[in-house]
């Protein structure tokens, strides 16, 4: 991987990835994204690590039950107010630096992904790069009804990096949703 | 509680709506005593602003007394006087550390920031009142508003302080504060400043205490002109003369410094779904749009520098990048890192050293919040600043 300092939060394209491969699969559905966050490597890696604190940030994870054998089951809401269930194994892990994940069988939804933690060579803090692919729920149908619930993985992993990131750098999640309101229309126009 | 809230172009009124509650530990509430409609409110009442609700609550510019403090503020107290930012930092990402505080990574809600990441390339750091491309956070021209991060914005004001005197913290005397620094003023510059309106008013406080030798202010409402002379200024109505030789003349063909452009654009069409027609829109609109930017770049005298509070918001074009690049211009813009500049500013306020309060035409109680709009949209020159009292 590049070694070049990373903007906050840029966008990442494959090329910035010399391994490729990391990013490439048979799912329909995938995602890079990076996030430079101004805590210690080791304090965001323990609190990712621990599946139980992801629903505090990941908005459409309603609950992580942990299993054995660095299995979780996770409670997800789809589209439509359907839920599913993910059987998830950690395929790969170095402790305070990267975790690979995968669905099992059992799945509703197939689903891999991967989260790296590096120390930012200036000091800045740790880079989080963070990989989510799955095959959406109902086939190609669910990506349109996940995109236009922007639950589309792009967006979704990018609202959910930036809510990690918010999270551990200032201990709350920016919110501006009612009761500090008025009643509201249903769209922004 | 009550509060002015937006329903369309040209539409605003005062609402009963619920009370803003404690959300996150960093959160205060503030019992509102003085809150101003800024110039900037008037896109949002042109409609000119994407990312509006029917119903957002507007205001930036507010200050009043702390009724309620979450628990992860250990910092400010219940019955504490206080100024809100109109800028919300979270004051622990890269760019707060920078002092940057408008460029927050995390003050602007994740389900929000994705308009302004699209337009911009970045993600905006969250404001109050000022649609929801910066966060949607409900405004202060209410009764009550809630204040996120409330340990990094607000500034504590000594008891027995008028709020008139202290109000303008909130943004327009930090931003022309910010439009002066921005111009790198050394002493005897002349700084030129084109818009006399609140912040044009602040930049040409702001330059006189940093030392500038000469400032000529340009407008074309008497009023407005009226209050640049009375505050040192000379004064160019571009009605009556050409700004551009006028200032070649006053200089003796040397050209302004600096020059500051406290006009900007009305921003238009910077959402996702529209980037494209901007540019169509832009095209067509265009000369009359980024008049004063490209007026800025050719007057500046070489060498010099352009600094531009002014909000632009979507895409421009013709401007004279040659001229900027051949005489070696420097630009500085963004909006104001808001808390950087609070405790220096308000020192100069106790200290009496600036008068804030000049520029203030009338005031007005909540209730009559949509009139001061209406006024101050359709009748600017004898408008030039609403202050209203909720309590």
């Amino acid at each position: 991987m590049s070694e070049q300092p990373m903007s906050t939060d840029a966008e990442v394209e494959s090329t910035a990835f010399t391994d490729q491969n990391r990013v490439e699969g048979e799912h329909e559905a995938a995602s890079v994204r990076a996030v430079l966050i101004n805590r210690p490597r080791h304090e965001l890696y323990d609190f990712w690590r621990d599946f139980r604190n992801l629903p505090t940030f990941m908005e459409n994870v309603k609950s992580v039950e942990i299993m054995e054998s660095g299995r979780s089951s996770w409670m997800i809401a789809g589209p439509a107010g359907a839920d599913f269930e993910l059987v998830s194994e950690i395929t790969e892990e170095r402790p305070g630096e990267y975790i690979a994940w995968r669905s099992l069988e059992e799945s509703d939804i197939d689903h891999e992904g991967w989260i790296e933690f590096r120390d930012n060579a200036f000091g800045r803090g740790t880079e989080v790069r963070v990989f989510i692919s799955y095959d959406p729920p109902v086939g190609p149908l669910g990506k349109v009804v996940a995109k236009v619930m922007q639950r589309e993985p792009r967006i979704q992993a990018r609202r959910e990096l930036r809510r990690f990131k918010q999270l551990m750098e200032t201990g709350e999640i920016p919110t501006s949703k009612a009761p500090d309101a008025a009643p509201r229309a249903d769209r922004h126009f | 509680m009550r509060a002015l809230t937006w329903h369309g172009k040209h539409n605003v009124q005062v609402d009963t709506v619920p009370d803003p509650q404690i959300i996150n530990p960093r959160d205060a509430i503030i019992k509102i005593t003085a809150t101003a409609i800024c110039g900037s409110d008037l896109h949002l009442y042109d409609s000119m602003i994407p990312g509006m609700s029917n119903g957002d609550i507007l205001g930036h510019e507010f200050m009043g007394e702390v009724v309620e403090v979450g628990r992860g503020n250990t910092s400010l107290r219940v019955g504490q006087k206080v100024v809100v930012p109109f800028v919300i930092a979270c004051g622990q990402c890269f760019f707060c550390g920078k002092q940057q505080y408008s460029a927050c990574d995390n003050s602007n809600p994740a389900d929000k920031s994705d308009m302004s990441e699209i337009a911009y390339g970045y993600p905006m750091s969250g404001l109050f009142g000022y649609s929801h491309m910066t966060g949607g956070y409900a405004g202060g021209q209410a009764e009550y508003a809630r204040v996120p991060y409330s340990d990094i914005g607000p500034i504590v004001v000594p008891d027995g302080v008028d709020d008139e005197r202290v109000l303008f913290l909130s943004d327009i005397f930090p931003t022309g504060w910010m439009a002066a620094e921005n111009a790198e003023i050394e002493p005897g510059d002349t700084v030129a400043i084109w818009g006399c309106g609140p912040v044009g008013l602040f930049a040409i406080k702001s330059a006189k205490m940093m030392g500038a030798g000469r400032i000529i202010a340009i407008d074309h409402l008497p009023r407005r002109l009226e209050l640049a002379k009375a505050n040192g200024a000379e004064v160019l109505n571009y009605h009556e003369v050409k700004v551009r030789e006028a200032l070649m003349e006053m200089t003796a063909g040397i050209g302004p410094d600096a020059c500051i452009d406290a006009v900007g654009m009305e921003a238009h069409g910077f959402a996702p779904d529209n980037i494209i027609d901007a540019v169509k829109q832009e095209t067509k609109l265009g000369t009359d749009r980024q008049h004063v930017l490209r007026e800025t770049i050719m007057a500046c005298r070489k060498g010099g520098r352009v600094s531009v509070p002014g909000v632009y918001g979507g895409i421009g074009d013709k401007l004279p990048i040659g001229a900027f690049m051949q005489k070696g211009l420097t630009i500085k813009t963004g909006q104001t890192h808001v808390q950087k500049y609070l405790p220096q500013l308000l020192e100069l306020i106790l200290d009496g050293k600036i008068d804030t309060t000049d520029l203030i035409s009338h005031r007005l109680p909540l209730e009559q919040a949509a009139e001061g709009y209406r006024n101050f949209h359709d009748n600017p020159d004898e408008w030039t600043k609403v202050v209203l009292k909720p309590h």
